[in-house]
C-alpha cells in the first residue's frame, strides 16, 4: 500500500505548499496576479454574457419608454445641478472660514467608477475584486464607496485589478462616529460570517446613549477613510465586559451582497 | 495514466474555481459558497493516478487562493490530505455507487474547509468566524455531497464521449480457434 512513489508524490505536494506559504508577500501578490491572468479570457466572456441581457433589454425598449427615461434623467440632472451649486457655495464658505481660522485647506476627493468582477470564493473572507488596477492610479488603502455608503478599502493592487476588503471583514476596521449629541466614537468590526448587512460597532464609551435608527458615519480618525461617509444605522446596543464599554449592532447602508459597481475615492 | 483524464480533471477544477468567484447565488440563497474542488478531488482520487491527484491539489489550491484573501498555497495541503487516503484505499470503495460517492463527497467537503481553517488559525491570519460558520460548514458539506455524484456522472460522460480507452490485448485469437465441426451422420 505505502509504495515509495506515493510518499514521493505526497512529499512533493507538501514541499510546494511550504515553499508557497513561505514566500514574501510581494512575491505572492505577483504570483497571484500571474495566476489570475490565466482566467482573463473567462472573465471577458462572463462580462460579455452579463452585458448581453442589458443590451437586449435596451434594444426592445419602446420610444415612449425612452422619452420617459430621458425626461426623468433631465429632471434629476437639474436637481443635482442645483445641489452642486449649493454645495459649491458651501465649500467656498468652508474654505474661507478655514482660511480665517488658519486651518489646513481640505482638498476635494476624486471618484473613479469600478465594476465588481469577482467575489472571494472562501466563506471566511469578505473581499471582492474590481476592474481597476495600478495602471488606473489605484494604490492600497483607498476608500471604496457606493451611493449608499462605505463599502471598504483597497487591500492589494495588480496592474488591471484590485482587491477590496469589505467592511465587516476582520482586516477592515473603521473608526466611526454615531450621529447623536455626544458624537460617540467606536470601531466597526466584523459581526458574523453569514449576514453581510450587519457589523458591530465596538469600544463605545460605557455612557454612550445609543438609540435604534441613529446614523453612523466615518470619524476620519485613522487616516484611511475621510470624515462623514455614511456607514449605516444603529440596530441595538448592549453593555459588554461588565460595563467596561458598549457594543452596538449596525445595519450597513450599502448592500454588500449584491455589489456591482463601486466608487474608489482618490485624495 | 490517461493524459486526457488529467486534462479533464484540471479543466473541471479551473471552471469550478471560476464559477465560485463569479456565481454568488449560493451565497445569497444559503449564506455560503459551495466549494466543488473536494468533490473533484474525490473523483480524481478514485479514478486517476497519483500525479493527477498531486496536480489537482497544487493547481486547484493555487487557483482558489489566487482569488481569495487566503495566503497563497494554504488550500493545497487540505486537498492533498483528503485525496491521498482515498487514493490509497480506493480498491475497498464501491466507487460506482452514487451513495458511496455522496458519502465520500460529504466527508471530503467537510474536511477540506475544516483543515484550511485550522491552518489559517495556526498562522497569523484572522478569518471571519462565528456561530454562522457552522451553518456555512454544513452548507459546504451538503453541497459538496450532492455535487459529487453529478461530477462523477459528468466526468464519466466526458471521458466516454471525448476520451479514448486503452486497447487491451486478449489472449483469445480468432485465427487460432479450434472449430468443432459436427459430423453429420446419415
Amino acid at each position: 500500500m505505502f509504495k515509495q512513489k506515493n510518499y514521493l508524490a505526497l512529499g512533493a505536494v507538501v514541499l510546494v505548499a511550504i515553499i508557497l506559504l513561505s514566500l514574501p508577500s510581494r512575491v505572492t501578490s505577483r504570483l497571484k496576479m500571474a495566476v489570475g491572468s490565466w482566467f482573463l479570457p473567462l472573465f471577458g466572456l462572463a462580462s460579455a454574457g452579463q452585458q448581453l441581457p442589458a443590451d437586449l433589454a435596451d434594444s426592445v425598449l419602446t420610444r415612449h419608454e425612452l422619452l420617459r427615461q430621458v425626461d426623468n434623467l433631465r429632471r434629476e440632472n437639474q436637481q443635482l445641478r442645483s445641489q452642486a451649486v449649493q454645495s459649491l457655495a458651501i465649500a467656498r464658505e468652508n474654505d474661507q472660514l478655514r482660511n480665517l481660522l488658519g486651518w489646513q485647506r481640505q482638498s476635494p476627493w476624486r471618484l473613479k467608477l469600478a465594476n465588481v468582477v469577482m467575489r472571494d470564493p472562501a466563506n471566511w473572507w469578505r473581499t471582492v475584486q474590481i476592474d481597476l488596477g495600478s495602471r488606473d492610479g489605484l494604490r492600497e488603502n483607498l476608500p471604496v464607496i457606493t451611493s449608499a455608503g462605505l463599502v471598504g478599502r483597497v487591500s492589494s493592487v495588480s496592474l488591471t485589478r484590485a482587491q477590496i476588503v469589505l467592511i465587516g471583514d476582520p482586516n477592515c476596521r473603521v473608526s466611526a462616529t454615531v450621529e447623536n449629541p455626544a458624537r460617540d466614537i467606536g470601531v466597526i468590526v466584523a459581526s458574523g460570517p453569514v449576514d453581510t448587512s450587519l457589523v458591530d460597532l465596538t469600544y463605545l464609551a460605557s455612557s454612550a446613549n445609543l438609540k435604534p435608527g441613529q446614523s453612523v458615519v466615518t470619524s476620519g480618525l485613522g487616516g484611511v477613510f475621510p470624515k462623514g461617509i455614511p456607514i449605516g444605522q444603529v440596530v441595538d446596543s448592549r453593555s459588554v465586559e461588565f460595563g467596561l464599554y458598549t457594543d452596538a449592532r449596525v445595519k450597513l447602508n450599502a448592500n454588500l451582497g449584491s455589489l456591482e459597481q463601486v466608487w474608489v475615492l482618490f485624495p | 495514466m490517461n493524459p486526457f483524464q488529467t486534462i479533464l480533471i484540471l479543466s473541471a477544477a479551473f471552471l469550478a474555481v471560476f464559477g465560485e468567484t463569479v456565481l454568488s447565488a449560493p451565497r445569497e440563497l444559503l449564506g455560503a459558497q459551495i466549494d466543488l474542488l473536494p468533490a473533484i478531488m474525490v473523483f480524481a482520487a478514485l479514478n486517476a493516478g497519483l500525479p493527477t491527484i498531486a496536480a489537482l491539489a497544487i493547481f486547484g489550491g493555487l487557483w482558489l487562493d489566487t482569488f481569495s484573501a487566503n495566503p497563497l498555497g494554504i488550500s493545497i495541503l487540505p486537498l492533498m490530505l483528503v485525496g491521498f487516503p482515498i487514493y490509497l484505499r480506493r480498491d475497498l470503495i464501491l466507487r460506482d455507487l452514487p451513495f458511496a460517492q455522496f458519502v465520500i463527497g460529504a466527508i471530503a467537503s467537510a474536511l477540506v474547509p475544516a483543515l484550511t481553517l485550522l491552518m489559517l488559525l495556526s498562522g497569523s491570519t484572522e478569518p471571519l468566524l462565528g456561530w454562522g460558520t457552522l451553518w456555512q460548514w454544513l452548507v459546504m458539506t451538503a453541497g459538496g455531497a450532492v455535487a459529487t455524484p453529478f461530477i462523477f456522472a459528468l466526468m464519466d460522460w466526458c471521458n466516454g464521449s471525448l476520451g479514448y480507452k486503452l486497447r487491451t490485448e486478449v489472449s483469445f485469437r480468432p485465427d487460432r480457434e479450434i472449430r468443432h465441426r459436427k459430423i453429420l451422420k446419415y
